[in-house]
């Protein structure tokens, strides 16, 4: 089967519409999970099959695309992607932050600030911030739909309680413009303050057929204690490769004595960084 | 004086069965009110309907509240009832197990019906969590342990803090003793009964065991096949029971 087989962007039109659809009542209603009738992709759940439908609908052929998975633009999940839509889409690719029009995520939030003419999408594995405390899918709604948020507390004073200090490092609950509270997909919670931007945030959960969104310049509140409040943590390091002291590092194990260096997860930033001074 | 919960002609049906009907009393600030019968007499579908758990098919539930007054739960907002069970009322169950998180901690337990109006000051909640645990006798040492951790009649002292800990006005309380051994029932009550007097509260206690009530309850109503068939105040309904069912359910009782 050659590439012209294929709509652009791979979903035909009609699915294209629905999800187009699911993404403006995300937009309007920031926080809230719209379920959307999921497609099966050309890969496993969990690889990103949310993230990669909110694209299709999201992309135009003069769009440049960026794939990243856990900040960097070379590992497996992040080349696929690419590679995917470069075949069914046929758009312009970059590993530049600034020139991406649309920049597709797992895991992470690049470094460089976004504008309002991009578009950040992420893949999520579980969009149901409270599904870990409350399993029954009747009663997360209706908690949803009542504000009923004590319960996510629970979770950060179980933290504090067994280890003296908020432990949670990923996936760290958010409340958006005062209303939902928001599972951000497992990014770091060190990328949460930068939840407030001037870009367009769309989260896909394919498996669990969920889109939410984060309209530009929202208000988005991790949640806290007033004696323990939200700290936006990384190692403290500084990249081993750019030297910068302001990025979220990778630790990256070099041999079997003990070896170790901490490079910036975000290999665009870095690589930019090393280009400016060479 | 404004009765606390006013409660007029409740019914629930289950299909054709019957599951109560016709129940209607008073309950007054402080007042405990006993509800025994045998299994199936309909009065954990009468306590449920109370608590709003169940929809009554007819009837009324008025709840004074403490800011709008008599209000009828039954056609008041879920919102509003659901603030209501989390502020004003306080539900035990008879399997600690459905009241309480077993994965989470007995200081989360405790501290989530604060959490749940709004107190985001973690050593505030856990000052609380500590204090409670003392009352209801539970080693403060324990309170980073889970439930699952604690013994029965510990896990159901812990579903009793977790219920209180918001001071609520009115308890609903569902066999609270059943399951546990006689030794650790006997402190229970007593615990119960401190805390029933000293903080006040209003009870509505639904049980089999005659004991409890007799220790507990200031008034009895006693069911059968979802009909209230006597009231009255517990040592004369248990001292001189009228109805022939209460008769027989009085007699019933082993004597050791």
């Amino acid at each position: 089967m050659t590439e012209q087989a294929y709509n652009f962007a791979y979903l035909d039109e009609q699915t294209k519409r629905m999800i187009r659809r699911a993404i403006l009542k995300a937009l309007a209603v920031p926080g809230y999970q719209v379920p959307f009738a999921s497609r099966e992709m050309p890969m496993p759940y969990g690889w990103g099959t949310g993230g990669v439908q909110v694209s299709a609908a999201t992309l135009t052929p003069e769009d440049r695309l960026k794939v990243i998975d856990q900040g960097a633009d070379d590992t497996t999940n992040a080349v696929s992607i690419r590679k995917f839509f470069e075949r069914t889409a046929g758009v312009a690719t970059t590993e530049a932050t600034q020139e991406a029009t649309v920049i597709q995520t797992r895991h992470r939030i690049p470094e460089a600030e976004l504008t309002e003419d991009q578009i950040l999408v992420y893949q999520v594995p579980i969009p149901e911030p409270l599904r870990f405390l409350e399993p029954r899918e009747t009663e997360t709604r209706k908690m949803h739909s009542l504000q009923e948020y004590g319960l996510m507390h629970v979770k950060l004073y179980e933290d504090i309680s067994q280890h003296g200090a908020i432990s949670t490092a990923y996936a760290y609950p958010v409340r958006v413009a005062g209303r939902y509270v928001m599972d951000p997909s497992p990014i770091p919670k060190f990328d949460n303050p930068k939840m407030e931007m001037a870009a367009i945030q769309l989260f896909g959960a394919g498996r669990e057929q969920r889109i939410y969104a984060v309209p530009p310049h929202t208000r988005v509140v991790s949640l806290d204690f007033e004696d323990y409040p939200f700290e936006a943590t990384r190692a403290d390091h500084v990249c081993d490769l750019c030297g910068a002291a302001d990025s979220y590092l990778d630790e990256v194990i070099m041999d079997d004595a003990g070896g170790r260096m901490f490079v910036c997860s975000d290999t665009d930033y870095c690589h930019t960084r090393r280009e400016a001074v060479a | 004086m404004t009765p606390l919960l006013q409660v007029r002609d409740i019914e629930k049906r289950y299909g054709a069965r019957i599951g109560c009907t016709d129940v209607s009393f008073d309950l007054y600030p402080g007042e405990v009110m006993g509800i025994v019968g045998e299994s199936g007499s309909g009065k954990s579908t009468l306590l449920n309907c109370l608590a709003g758990h169940l929809a009554p098919d007819a009837g009324r539930v008025i709840f004074d509240t403490r800011h709008m007054g008599p209000v009828d739960t039954v056609t008041m907002s879920e919102p509003e009832r659901r603030m209501l069970s989390r502020t004003d009322w306080a539900f035990v169950h008879q399997h600690a197990r459905d009241g309480l998180r077993m994965s989470v901690s007995a200081g989360g337990n405790i501290g989530e019906r604060l959490m749940a109006v709004g107190d985001r000051h973690y050593g505030r909640i856990r000052a609380a969590a500590l204090d409670w645990l003392g009352r209801v006798e539970i080693d403060g040492a324990r309170i980073d342990d889970r439930p699952s951790a604690f013994s029965g009649g510990m896990q159901q002292r812990l579903q009793i803090a977790r219920n209180l800990v918001t001071g609520p006005r009115l308890v609903f309380m569902d066999e609270p003793t059943g399951g546990l051994d006689v030794s650790v029932q006997a402190r229970l009550l007593d615990l119960l009964r401190g805390l029933v007097r000293r903080m006040g509260l209003s009870a509505i206690i639904v049980t089999h065991d005659l004991a409890v009530v007799r220790l507990l309850a200031d008034r009895l109503m006693v069911m059968k096949d979802g009909r209230v068939v006597e009231s009255g105040l517990t040592d004369q309904v248990l001292d001189d029971p009228q109805h022939g069912y209460t008769q027989l359910l009085v007699s019933s009782v082993l004597q050791v």
